[in-house]
């Protein structure tokens, strides 16, 4: 039986163990709490931890102001919520400065489900990746959010970490997590599945299911956004036939578009996208959803398929 | 509440007038810039540099100092003519003022010593202050932190989030300066968009209030005094100002909200503010 957990409450978790080890950690909400599970961490260290009510904007230039005095801020609300609405923050404030302020937003992607549209971010990869300084990172299961959340803290800076809402199931033999270290899952020379997040499990079935059509795909998790692993990337686009690209978010300026930029500077591949083209999304229960726009393995395997044809 | 000593005054009088001369020549040599509300702060920065916080030049990074936030960052000229003052950093490096290299830019920035968070784009920076005094009190320190405002500024949503919060959680130890200069880039703020009745939206929101003559030393002393009295309140100096002060053809002038003098205008004014 697979092991299924929710991403958010691992971070709530890791916080507590963060915050005994470390007095300078700091977290910080928006009225979510008791959804991003930072809760968990207010309870353990209440004078360690400010709620600000629905008022995003003044949480995160906070969060600059007690980063500029030596702490390490988690800022968490919904993705939504910590990347549109705070853009401007995050950029000339947070990031401007090279601040510590690690934002964690859970909720990310269509699989918020029945909230709908409003609540499904399919836009925030793209505009914090494309802020200088930040780093972008989308773990694919409960341990590797864990592994994530520990990283942020030893690595100065501003961070961008996207977890989903709903229960993901852990990936077996995936390894240790390393900042910009994409990891393979599975080896294979015929075509190159690179996936992140919730993905991650749709491409390891659309491997299985190719290999019972005899094609080896060789599957990558890219949990770091940014920095890039190129190194990784680039091999997988000179020694099998072109990558597909998939993420819970738009096709435009995320996973896809970052393997984009590197292949086309460096060694020109086909890259196909599975994500979401130009829509936004709606309410439904979270794998309707994923088969709605487009997002499962099937949809994976026929793109597979696409470039060995 | 100890008086200053009249000597005081006429010393911050004398620093001001110097630091409006430096303000002048160093926009008249960058030729860009924003003189308007630069001169119509500088004396609440000069008597919170000289004589309100504790800091030290020598130790820009020292934990213990009283932290001062420039959130309408397009006056930065002042602040830089002010850190160099109190010895931040050599006179010579305001003539550097926005060109390429410098550590003098168009905003602040972290680059310049004295300066910890960059500002520029409005509305953030009373946020920013309230970080700092929350950090204060997390690690029980009794350092006070000053933030500095436009009035055009506090238009900005986020302000008003952040005057609810730092009331929220009774942050004695913040004070913000509003430099109500009655201008914004577009003309008067009445007429763009008002702010009045002012102190009593600050009231509202849970605010020790205090309104002074923002030209008047004594007045500015005393107002920085009676806002460390408040223990378990934010503090806001209400402070009436007149654009471009100092400089009569720049007084009131929305002209100079953000123009650099010209080379004559630079040598009218320096004649004007007693070379």
């Amino acid at each position: 039986m697979t092991e299924m957990l929710y991403q958010r409450d691992v971070y709530g978790q890791t916080l507590v163990d963060l915050g005994k080890r470390n007095k300078d950690i700091v977290v910080l909400d928006a009225d979510l709490a008791g959804s991003t599970r930072t809760s968990i961490f207010a309870k353990e260290f209440p004078e360690r931890f400010f709620n600000f009510g629905v008022a995003e904007q003044n949480m995160m230039a906070t969060a600059a102001g007690l980063a500029s005095c030596g702490k390490i801020v988690f800022a968490s609300t919904f993705a939504m919520f910590a990347t549109g609405r705070v853009w401007d923050q995050i950029r000339n404030t947070v990031s401007y400065n090279n601040f510590n302020v690690k934002i964690v937003a859970s909720h990310a992607g269509l699989t918020v489900g029945p909230d709908g549209a409003s609540h499904q971010a399919l836009e925030d990869i793209a505009i914090m990746r494309v802020i200088p300084t930040m780093c972008v990172v989308v773990p694919c299961d409960g341990p590797q959010t864990q592994q994530a959340i520990i990283s942020c803290v030893d690595t100065p800076g501003p961070f961008y970490i996207r977890l989903g809402r709903a229960k993901f199931p852990t990936i077996e033999n995936k390894g240790e997590f390393k900042l910009g270290k994409a990891q393979i899952l599975k080896e294979g020379n015929d075509v190159t599945i690179a996936a992140c997040g919730v993905m991650v499990q749709e491409a390891l079935i659309a491997a299985q299911n190719l290999l019972a059509k005899g094609i080896k795909a060789r599957v990558i998790n890219v949990h770091t956004i940014k920095p890039l692993d190129k190194e990784l990337i680039l091999e997988a686009a000179v020694r099998t036939k072109g990558i597909v690209a998939c993420e819970e978010h738009s096709t435009t300026g995320g996973l896809a578009s970052s393997i984009d930029e590197v292949v086309t500077e460096n060694h020109p591949a086909r890259v196909l996208r599975v994500g979401v083209r130009n829509r936004f999304g709606q309410s439904g229960e979270p794998a309707d959803l994923l088969k709605e726009y487009g997002l499962t393995s099937l949809d994976i395997e026929k793109a597979a398929l696409a470039i060995i044809a | 509440m100890t008086m200053p000593q009249d000597k005081t005054v006429k010393e911050l009088e004398q620093k001001a007038m110097a630091i409006r001369r430096l303000i002048v020549q160093m926009l008249g040599k960058a030729g860009s810039g924003h003189p308007g509300g630069s001169l119509s702060a500088t004396d609440l920065i000069t008597v919170l540099y000289f004589a309100v916080m504790r800091h030290d030049p020598q130790k820009p990074d020292w934990p213990d100092r009283d932290r001062f936030h420039m959130s309408k960052g397009h006056c930065c000229p002042l602040w830089y003519a002010v850190l160099s003052e109190a010895g931040y950093f050599p006179q010579e490096k305001l003539w550097t003022l926005r060109k390429l290299g410098s550590m003098l830019q168009g905003h602040p920035d972290r680059r310049t010593p004295g300066v910890q968070v960059a500002s520029g784009s409005l509305g953030q920076g009373l946020s920013v202050a309230l970080g700092m005094s929350l950090a204060a009190k997390i690690d029980k320190k009794d350092y006070r932190t000053y933030v500095l405002l436009g009035d055009g500024e506090i238009q900005e949503g986020n302000i008003w989030e952040a005057a609810m919060a730092a009331s929220h959680f009774k942050c004695g130890n913040l004070c913000a300066i509003l430099d109500y200069n009655g201008f914004q880039i577009d003309g008067r703020i009445d007429v763009i968009m008002g702010l009045e009745p002012l102190a009593a939206k600050w009231q509202a929101f849970g605010w020790n209030t205090i309104e002074i003559d923002g030209h008047n030393m004594l007045e500015i002393l005393i107002g920085f005094q009676k806002a460390k009295a408040a223990i378990d309140k934010p503090s806001i100096i209400i402070a009436h100002t007149v654009k471009g002060k100092g400089v009569s053809f720049m007084e009131n002038v929305v002209d100079f909200h953000g123009r650099a003098p010209t080379k004559e205008e630079t040598d009218e004014a320096i004649r004007q503010l007693g070379s």
